[in-house]
């Protein structure tokens, strides 16, 4: 891909560039009509996320009375949007880029566009199928969807991978990864890990390409920001949503605990302490926000170029955006 | 050999898999939005062209193979093996029957023939995709018949059984297509 004299050519064509126009003007329709807030928040912030597995693309800003300063392109817009919420804004909505180091592949870029949306007074359940709304409401000129199937992560996992992720020891997952179709090193693998590999090896192809499929009940070690299920806390309130085996979104019913939120946090830095990963700081304005008080929400990430290739049929992230990172 | 982390991984990529070059033929990255990344690598074996898969973690390393590729002139056989040499330094290697894998029965000396060297031996040897060869062995046709209809076996100076048209006698030469075995045109007299 490198020296190459079309280099300065666009990758997706003029269709790709007017679809993607109109869809982004129904989607501002659609939270107008349902009376949600357009919002902007900075991408570039002191705070980021501390999740494991994104890695922030950072750099340092100079200017007047900020000398120096260490600075993160946001993985989400989930920190900044959280202050907006805990300071009174209603729902809101945002469309904005998004960017997370190390991720390059068929469907992944390491800028791309969120939308991300935020429903207060909602519960979790009550938003999976506003979820499922826009994403048939966007792709409801190009393709006809089923209606959305709702099933819960454990219930998939016993369905097609044979195992009870609650239940299963770390050795029998340990097992089924490294005996499955393309065997994986499971050395370093952590439970979650392996979770998370048989769902995308084992499930994620059984899924209905002509659906929007809502996975919901992730277990609690995969909460992330989730709150835990009131009636069963080995569970929390996390969902995705899928069109066939693409993954387009993931959202929580809101952790509002500010304890909680530090306790994650600093576990999530200890994790990233031991495995020689950069340490971004604490995100104190976004905790001072949560410890301030967060009204009852449930909120959602949506890959909005996977829901462009959707309704494009696209087969690759490239064939969306104009300039994917090598030729940016 | 150099190591390849998962981010210098791309198709062509030569590399050790249980000890075999391999050529990675695909890789794919996976990871989902909450989780670990993985990078699933299909690669063929070159020595016996399996193809196999595999998925990786982001700190997996892949073993670079010493495999190239390289035009080289075949020499003869001993009927054991067969010697090719660099026309650029005169080098000369030994292949097996392995590595020819039924190439020998269309070379003839002074071919120029695409072999893959691995760690200097060869492993693989290709005839070129287009020879003259003589007939030396087929069933008379018959007699007017110029053009169309029917076929028949023809054996080559080399070895090669071919299906021919009728009109094809022992003696003359053909032209062949190594990669399919078949029979292209008369060749040149």
């Amino acid at each position: 891909m490198t020296g190459d004299a079309a280099e300065w050519r666009p990758t997706a064509g003029p269709t790709a560039l007017q679809r993607r126009a109109a869809m982004l003007a129904r989607l501002r329709a659609f939270f107008a009509e349902r009376e949600v807030l357009e919002v902007e928040t900075p991408l570039l912030s002191a705070e980021t996320t501390l999740d494991l597995h994104l890695e922030p693309l950072s750099s340092t800003v100079d200017a007047p009375g900020i000398a120096g300063r260490r600075m993160y392109l946001q993985t989400s817009p989930e920190l900044a949007m959280k202050r907006l919420l805990a300071a009174g804004s209603g729902s809101i909505y945002q469309v904005c880029k998004a960017f997370r180091g190390g991720e390059r592949g068929r469907w992944h870029n390491p800028e791309f566009t969120i939308l991300e949306w935020y429903r207060v007074g909602w519960d979790v359940h009550r938003l999976m199928k506003e979820v499922a709304a826009l994403i048939e409401t966007l792709l409801a000129g190009s393709r006809r969807l089923e209606p959305a199937a709702y099933v819960s992560y454990a219930d998939l996992m016993r369905r097609h991978a044979g195992i009870d992720p609650h239940e299963a020891s770390t050795q029998a997952l340990r097992r089924a990864v490294a005996d499955g179709p393309s065997p994986v090193d499971t050395s370093g693998l952590d439970r979650d890990d392996l979770l998370s590999r048989l769902f995308g090896e084992r499930v994620e192809p059984e899924f209905a390409p002509d659906r929007v499929t809502v996975v919901f009940d992730y277990p609690a070690s995969q909460a992330a920001m989730a709150q835990l299920n009131a009636s069963d806390p080995s569970t929390a309130e996390r969902f995705e949503a899928y069109v066939g085996d693409i993954e387009l979104a993931n959202g929580y019913g809101e952790l509002r605990d500010a304890t909680e939120q530090r306790q994650r946090l600093e576990r999530d830095l200890a994790s990233r302490r031991g495995t020689g990963r950069p340490l971004p700081p604490t995100p104190s304005r976004f905790l001072a926000a949560l410890e301030s008080g967060l009204p009852p929400c449930a909120g959602v990430a949506l890959g909005f170029d996977r829901l462009l290739g959707l309704e494009l049929g696209a087969g690759s992230i490239d064939e969306l955006i104009p300039f994917p990172v090598e030729r940016a | 050999m150099a190591s390849y982390n998962m981010n210098q991984v791309r198709t062509g990529l030569k590399v050790l898999e249980n000890g075999e070059p391999n050529v990675i033929i695909s890789c794919d990255f996976i990871k989902p939005g909450k989780g670990q990344a993985f990078t699933r690598v299909k690669m063929r074996n070159l020595l016996n062209g399996r193809v196999n898969e595999k998925t990786y973690k982001p700190g997996d390393l892949l073993e670079g193979a010493d495999v190239i590729e390289t035009s080289m002139q075949y020499l003869y056989a001993d009927g054991e093996h067969w010697f090719f040499m660099n026309p650029d330094t005169y080098d000369q290697v030994e292949a097996d029957a392995a590595a020819l894998g039924g190439a020998e029965q269309w070379i003839k000396e002074e071919d120029v023939c695409n072999v893959t060297l691995w760690n200097g031996h060869p492993i693989l040897v290709a005839a070129p995709n287009f020879v003259t060869r003589e007939v030396v062995e087929t069933d008379p046709g018959l007699k007017g018949d110029t053009s169309s209809g029917g076929s028949k076996p023809a054996r080559l100076e080399t070895g090669a059984v071919v299906k021919v048209p009728l009109f094809i006698q022992t003696g003359e030469s053909i032209r062949v297509d190594t990669r399919t075995g078949e029979y292209v045109s008369r060749g040149k007299t």
